[in-house]
């Protein structure tokens, strides 16, 4: 890095004061709660790369993202967007999402329960305001994103698409197509993020199918690439802001976002066993015991 | 596809030999308001991209429209890897999804302009080989409208696509044999137009469909439901019948998969009998 960055890094991390940190960590708090919550409820969903991720997500919805929630609208028109592509994570997308207001908290009490909104894997079926497609079917979400970012360009809009993608989602192959067109077609407007938690349902990446460097491999397919731990509020906004800056330049932006699966539970940190399992009673106490109610439970 | 290109070079976005990026990226520009169109062989924009359809469009309800060419046994030459006969059957399946395989070029151009104005899913399937252009260059297209070419009164036809105009053909060469065959083009296979299908049959009480597709998850597939449940009456089907289809001419490929000309008589004869 060189010094003009690092200063502008040293910048970042003094306009935000504490408190701010403090309070986008006590939201942070409530949302593991509320996943460790509605999965122990029906007894299925993926809390682990969703706990891992919750960090990204509230600096997404209540820091980064221009956005209105009151008044949700498909086309977002002048509002960034986000995609969620591995939405077997759907738990964290619908904590935020509720807290966000897009719709009432209460409603994640129903979470893959029969007439819900609230599908296994998110859906703009059921109209649950927040979500702009269907996901959950691995590989989509970046030529999905990637539509909608050539869309916001021929209207002349200015604001951002994210999306986020498992690391294990990565290979399939759908996405090294979008990886490769966005490159080559200059699409500068969006901001891909890969949570990099090193596992998947069936054990560890390197164990079920071993991926090199994804940096290596993402800016062989002309992307600029920023590389961050996706655990800490501080370091995530900086990125974030950090990837902002480099939107608008001729290339895509990627970040590798390294995090802990089952992040915030000490016994779903560590292994990839919490992939697609919920916590039994007994287990769900400790998890509770661990996470700090900061906004109240739904 | 060529004009709209040199037309509207910012509106033309060429993906390369990338489907399932394309049917994603399609769905994503739908979020902004843009009606995309898609472009490929029947095959590559069906079976290669299912389950980005299934998900990323028909689930989604996206208002994306899938155009099809070479769709069927008559692409010919390059054999079966790239001919289709289950993309009806597919794109039927899938909530949400229209289906629609006109006949000619003027009824193609009417119905790539009907589909703009739909909102929804569009799955728009047409050829590859020179076909008369029978229809009017004027025409209105209606989706889910079917469209009666000839009444009559012995036996109803019910083509889609190519095997309109053999329908036509089989229809004089029946007239001339004394049969007064009622051909009805069905270009919207869903949503399928049940009253006219049924108004047909109560009056001429038997039925002969025919497709440039698979028996299974065609129009005869559709036709006979809808007859099973509403109107018992027999039925013919001409269509491929479980098999893949080889290298060959558009003329001998129909001719030996038993959808041509002759094969309509020969159905229309046989279901006559059965009535």
């Amino acid at each position: 890095m060189n010094k003009f960055l690092s200063m502008l890094e040293t910048l970042e991390n003094t306009s935000k004061t504490m408190a701010d940190i403090t309070k986008l960590e006590r939201i942070a708090s409530q949302v593991r709660r509320d996943i460790v919550r509605m999965v122990h409820a029906n007894n299925s969903g993926h809390p682990g790369g969703s706990l891992g991720c919750t960090d990204f997500f509230v600096a997404l919805y209540f820091e980064v993202l221009k956005h209105n929630s009151a008044n949700f609208s498909m086309d977002g028109k002048n509002e960034d967007l986000f995609f969620l592509s591995n939405g077997h994570i759907s738990p964290v997308f619908y904590s935020v999402l509720a807290h966000s207001g897009y719709f009432d908290v209460s409603e994640l009490a129903t979470f893959r329960k029969l007439n819900s909104r609230l599908q296994g894997h998110p859906t703009t079926h059921e109209g649950l305001p927040g979500i702009r497609v269907a996901s959950g079917s691995l590989g989509q979400g970046l030529s999905v994103a990637l539509g909608a970012a050539q869309v916001k360009k021929l209207n002349g809009d200015s604001q951002l698409v994210y999306t986020l993608h498992g690391d294990g989602e990565l290979q399939e192959g759908q996405v090294w197509e979008a990886i490769m067109y966005a490159a080559g077609n200059k699409v500068d407007n969006i901001i891909a993020t890969v949570d990099f938690n090193g596992r998947q349902i069936d054990g560890d990446l390197d164990d079920v199918l071993p991926m090199g460097s994804l940096k290596a491999k993402w800016e062989a397919f002309g992307w600029d690439v920023l590389e961050t731990n996706g655990n800490d509020m501080k370091t995530i906004l900086n990125t974030l802001s950090e990837a902002k800056n480099r939107t608008g330049k001729g290339k895509p932006v990627c970040i590798i976002m390294t995090t802990e699966m089952g992040q915030g539970v000490d016994y779903m940190m560590g292994t990839h066993k919490w992939h697609g399992s919920a916590p039994n009673d007994e287990q769900l106490v400790n998890a509770l015991s661990q996470l700090e109610e900061t906004l109240g439970d739904y | 596809m060529g004009d709209f290109k040199a037309q509207n070079p910012d509106r033309f976005f060429q993906v390369g030999i990338a489907e399932a990026n394309m049917i994603g990226m399609a769905a994503g520009m739908t979020i902004g308001g843009k009606i995309p169109f898609t472009g490929t062989f029947a095959n590559f924009s069906t079976a290669r991209v299912y389950d980005q359809i299934r998900q990323s469009v028909a689930y989604s309800n996206k208002n994306v429209k899938i155009c099809a060419s070479h769709a069927g046994l008559t692409l010919g030459e390059d054999g079966a890897t790239h001919q289709t006969l289950e993309d009806i059957g597919m794109m039927k399946m899938l909530p949400n999804m229209t289906v629609i395989n006109p006949c000619d070029y003027n009824q193609t151009k009417a119905a790539t302009k009907a589909i703009a104005e739909h909102k929804g899913p569009v799955y728009l399937r047409f050829g590859r080989p020179k076909v008369p252009n029978f229809t009017a260059t004027d025409q209105k297209f209606e989706i889910g409208k079917a469209v009666v070419f000839n009444e009559g009164k012995d036996v109803t036809i019910f083509a889609t696509g190519h095997l309109v105009w053999k329908a036509i053909e089989a229809g004089q060469v029946l007239a001339e044999k004394g049969i007064d065959a009622e051909i009805i083009n069905i270009h919207t296979i869903k949503p399928l137009d049940k009253n006219a299908v049924l108004q047909s049959v109560r009056k001429t009480k038997c039925v002969v469909t025919a497709e440039e597709h698979m028996k299974n998850g065609g129009l005869g597939d559709s036709i006979a439901q809808l007859l099973t449940t509403e109107f018992p009456a027999p039925i013919e089907m001409v269509a491929v019948d479980d098999t893949f289809g080889e290298s060959g001419t558009p003329e001998q490929l129909l001719a030996k998969y038993g959808i041509d000309t002759k094969d309509v008589i020969a159905a229309v004869e046989k279901v006559i009998k059965r009535k």
